[in-house]
């Protein structure tokens, strides 16, 4: 191998992030023209742009909200799940290993149990950030700054298990069955009926944090040949946890605020792209992020587009999709992972 | 790759309440290849990650030349010390060239965006172990010691002035374990300072310019190997039996057999 070909070789992979960004797009437009009431692609586009006629107000108000929060969450998710795969070397990490998703959903469903989501609509996707703030402050308060990261992790599923058994308890203990059943559609996740408002309550946090999560591609590359190794590569490995962490709890907190719990898009998303980025955990990023978006976007298009009385919830379509194509992607390279996991 | 010494000077580490070295005086040169040898927790993997600055120190110092370490940036110090740990497998499967390239990460360089200089090592560390033709291979398919000769030559990639290497023929069949130490001194004779830790104790007399035999934290002794590995110290600090006789080829050690546990040991 001449030293040319080790400095050029480029492995065609140039066009996956291109490719993502314009599938993104396609389903972007499809999302604003499938629902109840279908409008055709051009229409919708042509609605968007001026918000005349009730088809204005379908797209602007009623499918724009939903599409946004889909790519924002998404990428997230995507972002969360490739960051956390990076930082813990094993590929079947998702934000739910530090408690931040179960610790939001606790936030939002106290919210829900007292009663208060109708009197204030912005007091559930701040209960639930606040949730995902104060697991992740817990988390690190018990492993400490220096903290291992099998020991961050443990503290994490000790917490998230509490945040689940709350959640139980809140709902044993409802005061009436609509509690209860606004409890468990909560939890079972839905881009449903979201407004502007939301958007605008959530995007914050999920930008920043995906943000952040991007910027530590270095840092997991080191990683990728253990923490020792990192270390000496001059890699400040406590804060890249911290940072991977908290950015986790930050976008999950925000997700489950607007969007209720959505699972399986964070795991699922960094196995597809990965292998069209020769397993680099740097270059994995920023295209399962945006597998993630395209991933929630397509699955909020089905759930609109699947025959059905009342909408059938993302959370549940994303993981009956997802568990099966998880479960093919395990077995497919199952070589591999028990090697990973040696 | 001109290289300072490097001067440890009452060195002391602890390892929760455990004093896993304890008032150590040692000098690496460049140009030689410095081998430390001990029995099992005598401390040999902590004085390695104790001159990469890689755990704190209880007491005294470490330098390269009259600079100490702690007071390195991150960058700089992995700059100047690569350090290959005993453990450390690739939780991916990326390419061989990929994973060498990450000894690159200390010069601002990505896998991808290697500089030209950069390339060179690579290629250069990938042909010293041995691994051409390997290079589009998944580490991940590679046999344990094409796996640890891959790692290897991540650490070589850095061109670091300093390199510490944690067993670094272990893993290795006899061809390839006199490959590797031959790419260690050559290392060292281009003006690097090089310390492996090898429990190999005939191998380690061979290549060594100088032997350090630590236990239980402490240097027992220091200097060239036949002045070191002594009949008597591999049976007070190993606990084994051995013939020791020089010969060509640096010592033939026969260790004949284990003596019943001492108190310490």
């Amino acid at each position: 191998m001449t030293v040319e070909s080790v400095a050029q070789k480029t492995r065609g992979t140039r066009w996956v992030v291109p490719a993502l960004l314009a599938l993104i797009l396609v389903l972007g437009l499809a999302s604003l023209a499938i629902g109840p009431a279908p409008i055709p692609l051009a229409t919708a586009a042509k609605a968007l742009v001026s918000g005349e006629g009730s088809a204005g107000i379908i797209v602007r108000d009623i499918r724009l909200p939903r599409t946004l929060l889909a790519i924002l969450i998404g990428g997230t998710l995507g972002a969360t799940g490739a960051a956390l795969q990076g930082l813990l070397r094993n590929p079947l990490a998702d934000s739910s290993v530090f408690g931040a998703p179960q610790a939001a959903a606790l936030g939002a469903v106290l919210v829900l149990y007292f009663g208060l989501a109708g009197a204030l609509s912005f007091a559930l996707p701040l209960a639930a950030i606040l949730g995902a703030l104060v697991s992740i402050a817990l988390v690190v308060a018990v492993a400490g700054r220096d903290g291992s990261t099998v020991v961050l992790v443990l503290a994490g599923l000790a917490i998230g298990s509490l945040a689940g058994a709350a959640t139980s308890l809140a709902i044993s203990l409802s005061p009436n069955p609509f509690a209860i059943t606004e409890i468990v559609f909560w939890l079972l996740g839905s881009l449903e009926d979201r407004s502007m408002v939301h958007v605008v309550l959530a995007a914050p946090f999920l930008a920043v944090a995906t943000a952040l999560l991007l910027t530590t591609g270095r840092a997991l590359r080191a990683l990728s040949l253990g923490e020792e190794t990192a270390a000496s590569l001059g890699v400040d490995v406590a804060r890249t946890r911290l940072v991977i962490v908290g950015a986790s709890a930050v976008g999950a907190g925000a997700s489950v605020a607007v969007a209720g719990a959505i699972g399986f898009v964070g795991l699922v998303a960094p196995h597809l792209v990965r292998p069209l980025c020769g397993y680099d955990p740097a270059r994995t990023l920023m295209p399962a992020t945006l597998a993630g978006a395209a991933l929630l976007l397509a699955a909020d298009c089905a759930v609109r587009l699947i025959p059905s009385g009342a909408e059938v919830r993302i959370g549940v379509l994303t993981a009956l999709l997802g568990v099966p194509v998880f479960l093919w992607i395990i077995a497919r390279r199952r070589g591999e992972l028990a090697d990973v996991a040696a | 790759m001109s290289a300072p010494d490097v001067l440890v000077r009452g060195l002391s580490v602890r390892l929760g309440r455990r004093e896993a070295l304890s008032g150590l005086e040692l000098a690496f040169r460049p140009g030689e290849l410095g081998v430390v040898v001990g029995p099992n927790g005598a401390g040999k993997t902590t004085l390695l990650r104790a001159i990469a600055g890689l755990v704190p120190l209880a007491a005294g110092s470490v330098a390269l030349g009259d600079e100490p370490v702690g007071r390195m940036s991150r960058a700089a110090r992995a700059r100047r010390i690569a350090y290959l740990p005993q453990i450390g497998g690739m939780s991916w499967p990326l390419a061989v060239r990929d994973v060498v390239a990450l000894g690159r990460l200390p010069h601002g360089e990505a896998p991808d965006r290697l500089s030209p200089d950069g390339a060179l090592a690579v290629a250069a560390a990938i042909a010293a172990v041995g691994l051409a033709g390997f290079e589009a291979r998944p580490v991940t398919e590679l046999s344990g010691g094409e796996r640890a000769r891959a790692l290897l030559a991540r650490a070589l990639a850095t061109e670091a002035p300093v390199l510490l290497v944690d067993e670094p023929v272990a893993a290795l069949d006899p061809r390839h374990q006199l490959l590797v130490l031959d790419v260690l001194r050559h290392r060292a004779r281009a003006g690097a300072v090089v310390i492996a830790v090898m429990h190999d104790l005939a191998l380690a007399s061979r290549f060594s310019d100088r032997i350090v035999l630590l236990d239980r934290g402490r240097a027992v002794a220091a200097g060239a190997p036949e002045a070191v590995l002594t009949a008597g110290r591999l049976e007070a600090v190993f606990g084994i039996e051995a013939v020791v006789s020089s010969g060509a080829d640096g010592l033939a050690i026969t260790a004949r057999r284990a003596l019943p546990a001492v108190e310490g040991h």
